[in-house]
């Protein structure tokens, strides 16, 4: 089948199987960033925002998403690099491989909330699941984050 | 110092957190033969016909592979020195197949969907043999797993596959049943803990292609490319120079990639038809034919004077090794070495261990490599004495644990050279606040708190064999390049290397490049286990630059007319004359690196140590049991760790508090169990409950620094040590909390609120 | 792994219940459940195109439409006003905020799946469900019939007075339940309903009237025993019978206290 989208910001047309998922379609289409880390729609290590909401891609249909917004971490370069400054700061990346799904819905999150409290943190990116960094470093990013967030606000920029 | 002990950002922070593709399947070629493993249903049997003709036909099919196709020389999966101590009992494919999972075919085709379809024609006819799926009726039992007359074990381990054995030793030091028989008490305990998974992010993955000069390229997840080199050269039958391993980025490791898990079966295919293959692991596969936690049975008994004093400890740990041997023979020495060496000069000592085969899932390595489970043995055992005896088990610690210039006669009789477990000790007591919340407090409203603890250790490369190697150059602009052989998994040791070469060289960490690790390049390393990277590889890492150090001063005194380099010093940017105030620039030297010289600007540097320092660590645990619903709720955590200095404070942080939290997993919620026929239940993240970022409370680390005289800049190590303080500090404030004594992990809230219920009536 | 041949956007409920009645086709909610099969079906029929991805609310009644997501239920105001707060407690333990923005209702409910804190929420909401051939049903009614060929069209919960509290144990904070528990106060009597028990949601009433004359901890506590006396439990890897059996008493007891305004009953 053919489908369209806009995929970070661009207009793609392409083919793809009925039941193709969106995660492979995005990877096909370039978009490494998107990971596969279970069958089982837990890890969260899959997330893209389909019109602004975070989903699953491992379990949404490519097809799903024609004719909508997709958007994947290539996508949000920028805003990506200035929260992730504060993750890298801690070293709390580690391998790296569970940072995209949860930059993603970190990301998703601030919108969302802007000034979350930990607990609402917490329960927003229960869904992302990391082995590496016990997640307490984290944590700690993004509070760092939403400091400096508070203070460029309260400078006016 | 200015770069080492310092909070510095990896090297690679910046591109992961922006998504880049930089891990196996992201940089695989596109036209790469995808591989699939048909599986075995059975734990046990003999495959008396496999019918692949058919699966052969399908347009699209490039190969199918049984027993039959492949090399009948049997070797081993486990990344270890050579010759290695697991036995010699893996063929790529077997006609027996031993546990539930284990590889029946080998299927290669253009796409999934293609080789998917391929997969079901293919009729397989078995006679199903009875399994062992109890470790406990392992060893002597009829049934064997290996028969077969080619198993080989290398090294003298006690190793018998005519009994299941794949190690077995008894070792004594001192009068021990005499020293026994003479205690005021003797406690005792027998501690099982599971198969448990390291569940890295990044499964299992391979992809393989044939170069330009007909050698065989692997590109693989793995921890351990010069040991992959090896083990492919034996299973494969061809000459080690005809591979060549490099490691990308990968998705964690945790110990499981320390093992050739995926990367034999690609690599064939490639071999045999010289296309490009890769094979990419499913978590399902990832979880019923990967590389877990050997299963282990540890009794511990500790016999010790009325006033606390402990004279003598006895451990016997049973260890199941599952279908193959990889590091069976190794981790069980550990349950007992690394966990009764946590109590110095003792009087006597006795550690007895078995080693058997099962129809599971091989086991392998899975950080703390047994010290983990002996260390829940013998500190649950010391938490059972304390309250026996009614001392506080912190202060039957103080009185009994390893002090600094002790003699460890259990721990190879080295000596702990460096050690800070006393300090580390008495922080985590203020942190916790120990002796206002010790034993417990009943919050009235169902609830009670209470706290545990639990010290560790581990140790630091094997001493006399893990090698360490860097190679170091100098080029243009004065920048560097460190190329190195161990492996980077996320624990950022490319950039701690970095940070060591960048100290010994006085400059900034951005000035030294990193690149790791490709066997053609690298020079050789035994690979990132056994907590081996910053110790060995550091030490290596020094040695290669202090010699590139003596090559730009040498070259700098020639520069300058200078005839004696003792009157010159090196400031990172110059190498100045302290007689005339004279300079030359790095720059310079550089560049005069490449016009009409002889003098190499690159050096290698390998490194073992004879010794193996423990990193020490103290965990205290602070929970909250509902008494009703069993439910565990982790309050808090403060874990003191003594790794020697510090190369980097964030990554040590950041690892401590992952491995604390896989710990936690280890005791609270990762189960691993088998239907009647053996098939793994806990196949996914469905199942298998890895801690989420909701079941972990607060988690305090901190460092208290002995420093280790054999060390880079008096480092040890922190990879492993970190998982091993949870299991023994939840296991006593479960206790303390309702007098409950659990010996098997996972500790579930039904156990915890039917043995509450049991004991109120 | 979940194979099909065809994908068909319906444009209208009758196309979607023609292709649905052979037995090869399947209508798709979020698909969550259904794509960790291996099977292979012909037609996966989406309903994504007809509008019923809507919360409508009116004085009387919320009509959700079967592709609302479990987020969406989450975070509508108008439910957890209703609810005092339990609809978002039923759904917020489920995996995670990405799962639970594909997840639909319709796909919850009509799966009657044992683990649904879904359908033991709405049960003790006594909603109904509109189907499409088979009418309005009372989900207390649809949670023990058969699966069919028929269509969940929406699921109406009538804005009836009544007070509902929802409560669950489970293994990690978000894995399945391994017992499910809501209490529904309205002005007849009090109705417990189980859920994950492993089986499917069901009602018990407190037809003795034992909360007849107040919430107390004593009469909160004879409730529990009864409720766990009138639930058949059964045992699967979260847990054993005779566990359930005694969870259902804690978390009856407690979920009634917090009905009787009781702030920490837990």
């Amino acid at each position: 089948m053919q489908i369209s989208m806009i995929l970070n910001g661009k207009k793609i047309m392409a083919e793809a199987e009925p039941d193709m998922m969106l995660l492979e379609f995005v990877r096909m289409q370039g978009c490494y960033s998107v990971k596969r880390g279970c069958e089982t729609a837990n890890c969260g290590l899959c997330t893209v925002f389909l019109d602004e909401k975070p989903v699953l891609s491992c379990s949404t249909l490519a097809v799903r998403a024609d004719g909508r917004r997709v958007t994947t971490l290539e996508g949000l370069q920028e805003e990506a690099e200035e929260f992730g400054v504060f993750i890298a700061n801690q070293g709390a990346e580690q391998c790296g491989f569970c940072n995209p799904g949860f930059m993603m819905n970190a990301i998703a999150l601030f919108r969302e909330n802007p000034y979350p409290s930990e607990e609402e943190i917490k329960e927003y990116l229960a869904g992302n699941l990391c082995r590496c960094s016990g997640y307490e470093g984290q944590l700690r990013g993004i509070l760092a984050f939403l400091e400096y967030k508070k203070e460029m606000e309260q400078k006016g920029e | 110092m200015k770069v080492v002990n310092k909070p510095i950002r990896k090297k690679d922070a910046m591109a992961l957190v922006t998504g880049k593709p930089v891990y196996t399947d992201d940089i695989a070629p596109k036209d790469c033969l995808v591989v699939k493993l048909l599986r075995s249903p059975h734990a046990h049997a003999w495959i008396e016909d496999i019918d692949v003709s058919k699966a052969r036909k399908v347009p699209g099919i490039e190969a199918v592979y049984t027993y039959k196709d492949v090399p009948q020389k049997r070797f081993t999966m486990a990344g270890q020195t050579y010759p290695e101590p697991s036995p010699y009992d893996r063929l790529i494919l077997d006609q027996r197949v031993r546990f539930v999972g284990d590889p029946v075919a080998i299927i290669a085709g253009k796409d999934e969907k293609l080789v998917d379809r391929a997969m079901k024609l293919i009729k397989v006819q078995y006679q199903v043999l009875e399994p062992i799926l109890d470790f406990h009726q392992a060893k002597d039992n009829d049934i064997l797993i290996h028969p077969e007359d080619n198993w080989e074990a290398k090294c003298p381990v006690g190793a018998d596959n005519r009994r299941n054995l794949a190690a077995s030793e008894r070792s004594t030091y001192g009068e021990y049943d005499k020293v026994m028989d003479e205690c005021d008490i003797v406690v005792e305990g027998t501690y099982h803990t599971k198969a448990n998974n390291q569940t890295p992010m990044e499964t299992f993955r391979t992809y393989t292609y044939m170069d330009t000069y007909g050698r065989l390229n692997v590109v693989s997840s793995t921890q351990i490319v010069f040991h992959i080199r090896r083990i492919l050269g034996h299973a494969l039958d061809i000459p080690k120079s005809k591979i060549r391993v490099i490691k990308p980025r990968i998705g964690g490791g945790f110990g499981s990639k320390q093992t050739a898990v995926a990367e034999v079966y690609p690599a064939f295919v490639t071999w045999k038809t010289g296309k490009p293959a890769k094979l990419i692991y499913t978590r399902e596969e990832s979880q019923i034919q990967a590389s877990p936690r050997h299963e282990m049975e540890v009794n511990c008994k500790i016999g010790a004077t009325k006033d606390g004093h402990i004279r003598a400890i006895g451990v016997y740990t049973l260890s199941n090794t599952g279908a193959f041997g990889e590091h069976g023979p190794t981790t069980v020495g550990l349950s007992g070495h690394k966990s009764i060496s946590l109590y110095g000069d003792l009087e006597a000592y006795r550690f007895d261990y078995d080693v058997v085969y099962t129809n599971v899932q091989a086991a392998g390595a899975y950080r703390g490599y047994g010290a983990t489970q002996g260390i829940f043995a013998v500190e649950s055992t010391v938490n059972k004495l304390a309250a026996e005896l009614n001392i506080d088990p912190v202060k039957i610690r103080e009185m009994n644990m390893v002090k600094e210039g002790e003699k460890m006669p259990s721990y190879y009789g080295e000596t702990a050279e460096s050690c800070a477990l006393d300090r580390c000790l008495a922080r985590a007591k203020e942190m916790i606040k120990w002796d206002e919340k010790f034993p417990c407090k009943d919050m009235g409203n169902g609830k009670v708190r209470s706290v545990g603890v639990s010290l560790a250790m581990q140790g630091s490369a094997i001493s006399g064999c893990d090698v360490g190697g860097a190679t170091i150059k100098l080029n243009d602009d004065g920048f560097y390049v460190l190329t190195l052989g161990a492996a980077d998994m996320g624990t950022g040791c490319d950039t701690i290397l970095a940070q060591i070469a960048a100290e010994e060289l006085e400059c900034d960490v951005d000035r030294v490049i990193s690149y790791s690790a490709d066997t053609d390049v690298s020079p050789y390393d035994s690979g990132s286990y056994a907590s081996s990277t910053t110790y060995v590889t550091g030490l290596a890492t020094m040695q290669a630059a202090n010699q590139l150090k003596e090559a730009i001063m040498k070259t700098g005194a020639d520069m300058l007319g200078v005839e004696d380099t003792d009157l010159l010093e090196f400031d990172g940017d110059y190498v100045r004359s302290m007689e005339d105030g004279g300079k030359v620039s790095l720059i310079d030297i550089a560049t005069k690196s490449m016009v009409n010289n002889n003098q190499a600007f690159q050096f290698t540097a390998n490194c073992s140590s004879p010794v193996s320092p423990p990193p020490y660590m103290v965990g205290m645990a602070e929970i909250e049991v509902d008494k009703e619903t069993g439910h565990v709720e982790l309050l808090d955590y403060a874990a003191v760790v003594d790794c020697g200095t510090v190369i980097n404070p964030n990554l040590a942080r950041v690892q401590a508090e992952g491995g604390i939290v896989q710990g936690i997993g280890m005791v609270l919620s990762e189960n691993i169990s088998y239907t009647k026929k053996g098939k793994l239940r806990e196949n996914s993240f469905m199942q298998y409950k890895i801690p989420t970022r909701l079941d972990m409370g607060r988690l305090r680390v901190e460092f208290e620094s002995s420093y280790e005289p054999t060390g880079p800049y008096g480092a040890k190590s922190i990879g492993e040590v970190v998982i091993n303080t949870p299991l023994a500090a939840l296991t006593h404030a479960i206790y303390n909390a309702t007098g409950l004594r659990f010996y098997e992990l996972p500790i579930t809230p039904e156990q915890i609120a039917m043995g509450i219920l049991e004991h109120e009536n | 792994m979940l194979t099909f041949r065809n994908y068909q956007k319906v444009a209208s409920l009758e196309e979607a219940y023609e292709l649905n009645q052979k037995r090869a086709n399947k209508i798709i909610g979020g698909m969550l459940w259904m794509k960790m099969e291996n099977r292979n079906i012909g037609t996966a029929i989406d309903l994504s195109g007809l509008g019923l991805d809507k919360i409508e609310e009116t004085d009387d009644e919320f009509s959700i439409g079967c592709m609302v997501t479990l987020r969406e239920l989450e975070i509508h105001s108008g439910l957890h006003q209703y609810t005092n707060g339990a609809m978002r407690e039923c759904v917020r333990h489920i995996v995670g905020v990405q799962f639970r923005n594909v997840a639909t209702i319709g796909g919850s409910i009509f799966g009657r799946f044992g683990f649904s804190d879904v359908l033991t929420m709405f049960m003790a909401l006594d909603a109904y469900v509109e189907l499409y051939k088979g009418g309005v049903v009372p989900i207390r009614t649809f949670a023990r019939m058969e699966r069919d060929n028929d269509i969940l069209v929406r699921v109406i919960v009538k804005k009836t007075p009544m007070q509902v509290v929802y409560m669950s144990e489970r293994y990690t904070k978000t894995d399945f339940p391994t017992i499910a528990c809501a209490i529904a106060k309205n002005s007849d009597t009090v109705t417990a309903v189980i859920g994950a028990r492993p089986y499917r949601a069901m009602c018990v009433a407190d037809e003795t009237g034992i909360l007849k004359h107040g919430i107390t901890e004593a009469t909160a506590r004879a409730f529990g025993s009864y409720v766990s006396e009138h639930v058949r439990t059964g045992s699967n890897m979260r847990g054993s019978r005779e566990y359930r059996n005694h969870l259902i008493k804690v978390i009856v007891r407690r979920a009634v206290l917090r009905l009787g305004g009781k702030q920490n009953a837990d």
